[in-house]
């Protein structure tokens, strides 16, 4: 249950802080998360670029790059995404702990960008797992990436701690385990995971 | 450790990697470093097997960026390529367009107007300086000095993709060479700003170099490490600055005198030992080597055209025939080839990277070295994924 | 550096029966190259390497290049007898077999071939470039070259790329394993008659081949699986 805001600042001035459990939770969750130190592509090294010190991502409690996804609560999908690299991606995913969270960054990682005609290229990393930002752009600016920061924070912050709506790691019921897809003669098999992606109609 | 000398050259087998044997204590260990490992600048995935810490077989394992390139680039018009030559090596996509407008250019005999020459050289030589810095600062990233180093470099950077931006629109993908010239003319204001920032870049290289040359873990970890002979260079097609740390006096610019490059006054950087420290060093010498150029670049640049006026940019179609072109980019020697069957796409198109042939040799300056090394020696190849798997 | 028809003579001189053929470059770079004889190659590539005026000590660029089976139509005059109707010498009408040219056209399959391309330079003698190329039987079973990856280490990875994407394969390569498609792969995807798996999603488009593979996907995949839910699978 929220506070009424005004209450809430009145009782500022009195120096007592209210606040609820979810409230307090979310604004932990939000300012410490810690991207996994993955890079794929061109984008990574916007990647890079934002985390130095004139975009400065630290700002946002983001700036610890985890070499491990046992310990990374983010995963940015920066860069093209190969169908032989495409399992490699869907195990480090699964290897993330809960909540975990994904931005997909840059035209290559949402839909293949302009290799996207490529016969080794995937046509967007959420054929497999679910994509909770997607930036634009080729690559990204750095702006760009602090912005699905920004966004992905709001996000966080809007999640419920119970009922619809609530992160991953406390619904009991969501699916935590994505297959990996297998590298067949031809192509991936499946070619994409039906369950995270509706193969969309064509409409004429 | 130092390799032993393998002293019957030219021997049957003299250019493959030699075989260490296993000290006969405790089982071989397998590791597979990558595509997911922090040092490998991206997706690229190394087989190794440990003998304790010291490294007996070494396989590296290619085509996690593999975005068929050349696929594309043969279903697409010749100009419809410029962008994509841009995601080769992301660092230096101006190199990038420059190799690949060389090769059309000598593909149809376009000449280039004497302005744009001079653009194309201060690019590229800026490309050169940004290149070396942002490698040095991974290189020392991977040896434990985690950010301070690549934040140095990063910092210069920021300032030089400013100036590309503020040129071509775009801080990384400029898409700004053409067939016959360049895209868009330098404004004055432009130049002025450049001139700034080169006139900044002699002190940022003495910062640098203050602290990292004379570095005692530095010099501790790169001296008489990864020795690369000369000859077995040579023999395996290296290029670039590995190929000048190991003594070999070979410069595309120098040897090839593409573009307008003999007009400079500029000296090559030649290593003496072939191990990380010298390449570090023919890399610090050569970011000085180049501002030297951009400076005399920007002195003499001519009023004029950019474009030649007989470029023809829409229906370009080459007559049938074929062309290699190849220039120096910072990583080594970038060549485009272009077999052209009289149509609007290229019947064949193949890029020549550097970063994927300095690999060729990754096993054996890596043998017989500890697993820490390896880091260090791959950082001192200066690979881009995007190249290497194009 | 010598011409071209100069390292032909030499080479020639030096590698008895080495068949090497000129090849002309019409384009303006007029980069003219030689065409080697497979069996004598490595013999070729040696004295290249290991001549004191030649050095090429540089291998530079190995490429792949596909030329497939192309059908030739050619038109072709023919003579041959057909039969016409004649006023006969009495006034009747009379079949009589007449000889009349007759133009045909006639379709010949001209053989296709994997064809591999190497780019040497001179690091020593600062010249190059020369270029090799040799040529496969075919693009089927025979598509066997040696591999100048003993003479050149520089070609090791090259050749391999182009095992891979083309499938030429390089007797005496010391490592011959796929470079940049998974070991399972199948295919030569930079072949030219090379079909890649039909994995786009098909936006609105005006473009009538975009919207034609769309009509043949959807067909094909309401012929295996019946009438998709309308893209509501995931909820």
């Amino acid at each position: 249950m929220a506070v009424d805001q005004n209450l809430k600042i009145e009782l500022g001035k009195q120096g007592i802080f209210v606040t609820t459990i979810e409230e307090l939770y979310n604004w932990g969750r939000r300012s410490s998360v810690w991207p996994m130190q993955f890079g794929l592509a061109c984008c990574a090294i916007e990647m890079i670029a934002t985390t130095m010190a004139r975009y400065d991502l630290a700002r946002f409690g983001a700036e610890v790059f985890r070499p491990s996804p046992r310990q990374a609560d983010l995963m940015i999908v920066s860069g093209t995404v190969t169908k032989k690299m495409a399992p490699q991606v869907v195990r480090l995913y699964n290897q993330m702990a809960e909540p975990r969270y994904v931005i997909a960054m840059g035209a290559c990682a949402i839909s293949g960008g302009p290799f996207k005609q490529g016969y080794n290229v995937l046509k967007g990393i959420d054929r497999y797992i679910p994509v909770d930002v997607h930036i634009p752009g080729c690559p990204p600016r750095p702006e760009a990436l602090i912005q699905a920061f920004m966004t992905l924070q709001k996000k966080i912050d809007g999640q419920p701690l119970t009922g619809e709506g609530r992160p991953r790691h406390l619904d009991a019921e969501a699916q935590g385990e994505f297959p990996v897809p297998e590298q067949g003669e031809h192509d991936l098999e499946p070619t994409s995971n039906k369950g995270v992606w509706p193969v969309p109609i064509t409409i004429r | 450790m130092t390799v032993v000398e393998n002293k019957a050259e030219r021997a049957e087998g003299w250019n493959r990697p030699q075989v260490i044997e296993p000290d006969g204590e405790g089982e071989l260990l397998e590791v597979a470093m990558g595509p997911h490992h922090p040092s490998t600048h991206g997706v690229f995935r190394m087989d190794v097997a440990l003998d304790g810490e010291r490294v007996v077989r070494l396989k590296p394992v290619f085509g996690y960026l593999h975005r068929n390139h050349e696929k594309i680039a043969e279903g697409a018009s010749y100009l419809a390529s410029m962008p994509y030559t841009d995601r080769l090596d992301y660092f230096c996509s101006l190199t990038n367009n420059w190799a690949y407008a060389l090769a059309v250019e000598k593909l149809v005999g376009q000449v280039v107007p004497e302005r744009a020459e001079y653009i194309r050289v201060i690019l590229a030589e800026l490309t050169r300086v940004q290149n070396h810095a942002s490698s040095i600062g991974f290189l020392i990233q991977e040896m434990g000095a985690s950010g301070t180093p690549l934040m140095y470099a990063f910092k210069e950077r920021e300032k030089i993709l400013d100036l590309f931006e503020s040129l071509t629109g775009s801080r990384m993908m400029c898409n700004y060479m053409r067939f016959g010239g360049c895209r868009v003319d330098v404004s004055a204001s432009w130049l002025d700003a450049t001139r700034k920032v080169v006139a900044g870049l002699p002190a940022f290289v003495d910062e640098f170099e203050a602290l990292l040359s004379s570095n005692e873990i530095l010099m501790a970890r790169c001296q008489g490490v990864g020795i690369l002979r000369p000859e077995l260079a040579i023999n395996a097609g290296v290029s670039g600055p590995m190929l000048r740390g190991s003594g070999v006096n070979y410069d595309v610019r120098k040897v090839d005198h593409y573009g307008i490059y003999d007009r400079f006054k500029f000296r090559i950087p030649l290593g003496d030992h072939g191990d990380i420290y010298d390449r570090y060093m023919v890399r610090i010498l050569e970011m000085r080597e180049s501002i030297k150029i951009i400076e005399q670049a920007l002195r003499d640049l001519p009023a004029g055209p950019i474009m030649d006026t007989r470029a023809k940019l829409r229906g370009f179609r080459p007559k049938p025939g074929e062309a290699y072109g190849r220039i120096e980019a910072p990583k080594g020697e970038l060549g485009f080839y272009l077999i052209s069957d009289g149509g609007l796409n290229p019947y064949r198109y193949r890029v020549r990277p550097p970063s994927l042939i300095n690999l060729t040799i990754l096993e054996d300056m890596c043998l017989g070295h500890n697993v820490a090394d390896v880091v260090l020696i791959f950082g001192s190849v200066d690979i881009v994924l995007g190249e290497v798997d194009r | 550096m010598k011409t071209v028809e100069e390292i032909k003579a030499a080479i020639e001189a030096a590698v008895p029966g080495a068949g090497v053929e000129f090849v002309s470059n019409p384009s303006a770079s007029a980069q003219h190259s030689l065409r080697i004889a497979p069996q004598s190659a490595v013999a070729v590539a040696k004295f290249l390497r290991d001549d004191a005026d030649l050095a090429f000590d540089f291998l530079s660029n190995v490429t792949g290049v596909d030329w497939p089976d192309k059908e030739i139509a050619e038109k072709v005059k023919v003579m041959r007898w057909v039969t016409k109707t004649v006023d006969g010498p009495d006034g009747q009408k009379v079949d009589q077999p007449v000889e009349e040219t007759v133009e045909e056209t006639r379709k010949r399959i001209e053989s296709g071939c994997l064809e591999v391309v190497y780019h040497l330079y001179s690091v020593g003698k600062k010249h190059g470039p020369l270029v090799l190329r040799m040529r496969t039987v075919n693009r089927t079973d025979q598509v066997d070259l040696p591999s100048l990856t003993p003479v050149w280490r520089s070609a090791e990875l090259q050749e391999r790329e182009v095992f891979d994407l083309y499938g030429v394969v390089f007797g005496g390569h010391p490592d011959l394993r796929r470079l940049l498609m998974w070991d399972g792969f199948k295919d030569h995807p930079m072949r030219r008659d090379y079909v890649e798996p039909d994995d786009f999603e098909y936006e609105p488009t005006p473009h009538d081949e975009v919207l034609k593979r769309a009509q043949e996907r959807e067909n094909r995949e309401q012929r295996t699986e019946g009438p998709r839910d309308r893209g509501l699978a995931a909820g």
